[in-house]
């Protein structure tokens, strides 16, 4: 049941992004072109998602536990420093090139779309090139022993 | 480029559906449901269950352009306005850019921002504006 129901929200997710038009670079691109071919359809998947997630984070995080797992996983970093921010900049001039963040390209792949991997692709060596160059700088002594 | 037909009803039943998949990631794994953890979650997981269970919500997300093309009789729209070195280019930097941030638009933009998240917000509202100023500019300023 756990399995099946992580493949049902994964694909719960995956239709709200396909119906909603995120999976298509133009019509986010679109979305952000307000001096030219500009197409609001964003603040609406925006905005169900974001009333829909308050609300019912308010219901579910009330509860003692989830239903699989003995305690919420919810982040407790509140620093907003200049990797939060330098990284957050570094993604919008990444999503304004091409239109694609994370969350609408990773359903699309399922058209087979050779774009759509490349993208993934790139996508892959950023995050990957990103996690060793982190490592690699903020514990120096542990890899030179 | 592309002219996109405004479909406000489509978009905010996507955005309702995307909500509520965040909502069972909670209420059933208590975990977020954010794009970035997914896939960097079976790219370089802290264990095998981490990767099994990140692996099945990405096999579920791409089952999803299947799902509308048995419903609708025709495959989601996917657009690209941009050259495959764009594309590339593009790729790495939200790469580079979401693991600094720890979270892309689902992640910062909906789970964080929904749980009032001070660090969220503030990640979505940089991204958000920078997105904003670079298709300007590459649009209207360097006419690409």
């Amino acid at each position: 049941m756990k399995l099946i129901s992580t493949f049902l929200i994964g694909l719960l997710f995956g239709a709200g992004i396909v119906i909603s038009g995120m999976g298509n670079p133009a019509k986010v691109l679109n979305f952000f072109d307000i001096a030219g071919s500009w197409d609001p359809s964003l603040i609406f998947v925006m905005g169900g998602a974001l009333i829909t997630t308050f609300i019912g984070y308010r219901l579910v995080l009330a509860r003692p536990r989830p239903v699989f797992e003995s305690k919420f996983s919810v982040p407790s970093n509140t620093t907003i420093d200049a990797r939060l921010i330098g990284g957050s900049a570094i993604f919008g001039l990444g999503w304004g090139i091409a239109g694609f963040c994370p969350g609408g390209a990773l359903p699309v792949m399922g058209t087979g779309r050779w774009e759509v991997l490349l993208f993934v692709g790139a996508l892959i060596v950023g995050i990957v090139g990103t996690r060793i160059a982190v490592k690699a700088l903020s514990a120096p002594q542990a890899r030179s022993a | 480029m592309f002219e996109t037909a405004f479909t406000p009803i489509t978009a905010l039943i996507g955005g309702v559906l995307i909500g509520l998949s965040a909502v069972l990631f909670m209420a059933l794994h208590g975990r977020i449901a954010g794009a970035t953890g997914i896939l960097a979650g079976i790219l370089m997981p802290n264990s095998l269950h981490e990767r099994l269970t990140r692996g099945l919500f990405l096999l579920g997300m791409i089952t999803a352009p299947l799902a509308y093309l048995l419903v609708t009789g025709a495959m989601p729209a996917v657009q690209v306005p941009v050259s495959a070195g764009f594309m590339v280019a593009s790729g790495v930097l939200v790469g580079i850019g979401v693991t600094l941030a720890n979270g892309c638009t689902s992640g910062h933009g909906v789970c964080g921002m929904a749980r009032l998240s001070l660090r969220s917000i503030a990640a979505t509202m940089t991204f958000m504006i920078v997105t904003f100023a670079t298709v300007f500019v590459l649009r209207h300023v360097l006419g690409a």
